[in-house]
């Protein structure tokens, strides 16, 4: 159980087509020695939540740059803590105002990256604050 | 998150690598012997003349300007529509029409998949009655239109069509554009509602409409803009978006259409980046590649078959959410590469678009660009400045071989339909789009204001904020009117684009019928959804 390698689910929620930032992180996790789950365009809350499940993840990344994103995170929280997933860690990345950022940490999101971070942060990150579930 | 630390500068000018921002390595000085064999008659001719390489037309822009077209939409229709006037009456000479994902995706405005997503990233539009408000106070035939919409396409011309029938105005005198181009979906944009076959067998039912009843309108605009967003090198923008063009000419020629009856209407639509002599090569490159292809592939004879006409965009991935006010830089050298590219119309990004849709004052000084670059720089005096540069004649010509030799692979694997149900262009430009980033992460390749030139604080902007009441007021709208129809009309208008969607017929007309009914964007989606199947993304990675 202990040796398998850590598992992390990138997700892009709602109907924009805009993936190149997803397919990078989920490149660069998986380069970083992550095991990466890519769920693909045009996820509902639902859907990604229920993925989680499936694929026993210990994080989620949401990639979002439709300006859903107070909509999006509220809902896919909501879920987890349903499912009992409340020790995935959930991130995200997108075009995402400070103001925003900030209630949505308040919210229960670990972390936001936003335009200009470097694949190297995230991965640097994500080894500093996911764990095996 | 904090800004990244400033990283160690790259290696010394030495030992630096000298690459375009396509990572293509460029010849510290190009000599009179780089063109050696290049024949000017064969090769570039006279602006106008076969193979176009320096222009579409003889005069360039002393005959006519390129048009300034700003892509425009947002919120309710009532909200763009006051967006489209202060436009023209500040002097823009197109109208070009943003559309919101749920209209886009082929989903009204109350549908659940809709939820949080209306007016947000376009203009909502579910049924004729909100495309009436779009287009409220402007003749169809005093403005040409440009529409990005592409699976819930027919539907939209429909409803202009319909519109333009309601002012009076005769088919053959409507003229415009709409993007159309589902292939690049697959590639790079992401949007569609079933899967590639019956996607462009629907554009082919369109490019057969339009010669017959619209002969003035542009029924595909075949893009690279998206394919270059998504993290596409030069090369590639160029030899997907041409591989996607012959697929529409090859698909049109199979129904028995003429090729010169339906190729003078074909129009381009490229990305305009920043590395600047790459880019003006490109746009020569691709003039030379299409009349080739037209000429000696498909043996089209009118010379307007040959000709690649573009519109340009300039690059949205370009630009910086640090530091927004240097992409008004950026947009303005980015325009000037498109013009000296021989573009025939232009959008210029505003500087606030990585943070919002953008705001009045940031349109506005990013379709002033254009107009200094049309009036003081006095670049449009003189057509393809460029053309005999060593560098630039180079460099179209190298782009011409790279991108022909990515066609061939595509021919090899049966075309391109064949190459992306293979994710082949998908992974092409995966990778290239991961090594750009990797040598940003490096600092191998710099972003002023992203990995170097940072600075501490940032000056907040004035964004343009879309109102929450614009998805309640949309849901509203499409709820009466969906009550205050005829049931019966509706249901047989339905019957009839289902009945076309099974039996191969022309598609169009019976959506026509169905717009003039009130059937909406998303009933209309929905028989596709039935009849041709829902295609979902197969996350290629």
């Amino acid at each position: 159980m202990s040796d398998r390698p850590i598992r992390i689910l990138i997700a892009k929620p709602g109907l924009d087509g805009h993936d190149r930032g997803a397919k990078i992180i989920a490149r660069a996790l998986r380069d970083g020695g992550f095991e990466v789950i890519y769920t693909g365009l045009h996820q509902t809350p639902e859907m990604i939540a229920e993925a989680a499940v499936q694929e026993d993840v210990d994080a989620i990344g949401l990639s979002i740059l439709s300006g859903a994103h107070m909509t999006l995170f509220p809902a896919i929280l909501e879920l987890l803590e349903k499912k009992g997933l409340s020790g995935v860690v959930l991130f995200g990345g997108g075009i995402i105002p400070d103001d925003d950022v900030t209630a949505l940490k308040k919210r229960g999101v670990d972390e936001i990256f936003t335009p200009g971070a470097s694949t190297d942060d995230i991965v640097a990150w994500a080894r500093e604050n996911i764990r095996r579930n | 998150m904090t800004a990244p630390a400033r990283k160690p500068s790259p290696a010394s000018p030495r030992e630096r690598r000298y690459t375009t921002v396509s990572d293509m390595d460029v010849d510290p000085v190009y000599r009179p012997e780089s063109g050696a064999g290049r024949s000017y008659r064969e090769d570039l001719n006279d602006p106008g003349e076969y193979p176009f390489t320096r222009g579409a037309y003889p005069s360039m822009y002393r005959g006519k300007l390129w048009t300034m077209r700003q892509f425009a939409g947002f919120g309710t229709p009532e909200d763009t529509n006051r967006r489209f006037r202060f436009l023209l009456d500040r002097g823009q000479t197109g109208l070009s029409t943003a559309f919101d994902m749920p209209t886009l995706m082929g989903y009204d405005a109350d549908h659940e998949r809709a939820l949080g997503e209306v007016g947000r990233e376009g203009v909502s539009v579910s049924s004729l009655a909100d495309m009436e408000v779009l287009f409220d106070g402007i003749r169809l035939d005093q403005v040409t239109t440009s529409m990005t919409v592409n699976c819930s396409a027919s539907i939209v011309l429909a409803m202009y069509f319909a519109l333009a029938e309601k002012q009076g105005v005769a088919l053959d005198r409507v003229g415009g554009t709409i993007q159309n181009d589902m292939l690049k979906e697959f590639i790079a944009q992401n949007e569609w509602i079933s899967p590639p076959r019956p996607s462009v067998r629907i554009i082919v039912d369109m490019i057969e409409f339009c010669a017959e009843h619209a002969p003035r309108w542009h029924p595909v605009s075949i893009s690279g803009y998206h394919i270059r967003e998504a993290g596409s090198t030069a090369v590639q923008e160029l030899a997907f978006t041409l591989g996607d063009g012959i697929a529409y000419v090859q698909l049109a020629l199979d129904r028995g259409i003429d090729v010169d009856r339906f190729a003078p209407r074909l129009s381009f639509f490229f990305n305009v980046h920043n590395d600047f002599l790459e880019e003006i090569a490109k746009f020569r490159a691709a003039r030379r590649m299409w009349a080739k292809i037209m000429r000696n592939r498909f043996g089209a004879v009118d010379r307007r078959s040959w000709l690649l006409r573009t519109h340009a965009q300039t690059a949205g991935c370009s630009l910086t959410a640090q530091q927004p006010l240097n992409n008004i830089a950026r947009v303005a050298i980015q325009a000037l590469a498109a013009v000296l590219g021989g573009t025939n119309s232009l959008h210029t990004n505003s500087m606030d678009e990585t943070l919002a849709l953008p705001s009045e004052p940031a349109v506005l000084a990013a379709l002033r660009t254009q107009q200094v670059v049309a009036e003081e720089t006095g670049v449009i005096n003189t057509a393809d400045p460029f053309g005999g540069s060593y560098a630039i004649e180079a460099l179209t010509d190298r782009l011409e071989r790279e991108a022909f030799a990515y066609i061939d692979r595509i021919d090899e694997m049966g075309g391109m339909i064949a190459a992306i149900e293979q994710g082949f262009p998908q992974l092409e430009i995966a990778e290239a789009s991961y090594r750009f980033q990797k040598q940003l992460d490096s600092n191998e390749k710099i972003m002023v204001g992203v990995n170097d030139y940072l600075v501490d604080e940032e000056p907040a902007m004035d964004l343009l904020h879309i109102a929450p009441e614009v998805e309640r007021t949309q849901v509203e709208k499409v709820r009466a009117r969906k009550k205050n129809r005829s049931a019966d009309r509706t249901s047989a208008c339905l019957n009839g684009v289902r009945d076309a969607a099974s039996n191969d017929s022309n598609i169009m007309p019976p959506i026509l019928e169905a717009v003039k009914a009130e059937c909406t964007v998303g009933e209309i989606s929905d028989v596709f959804r039935e009849v041709f199947g829902e295609y979902r993304d197969p996350a290629w990675l």
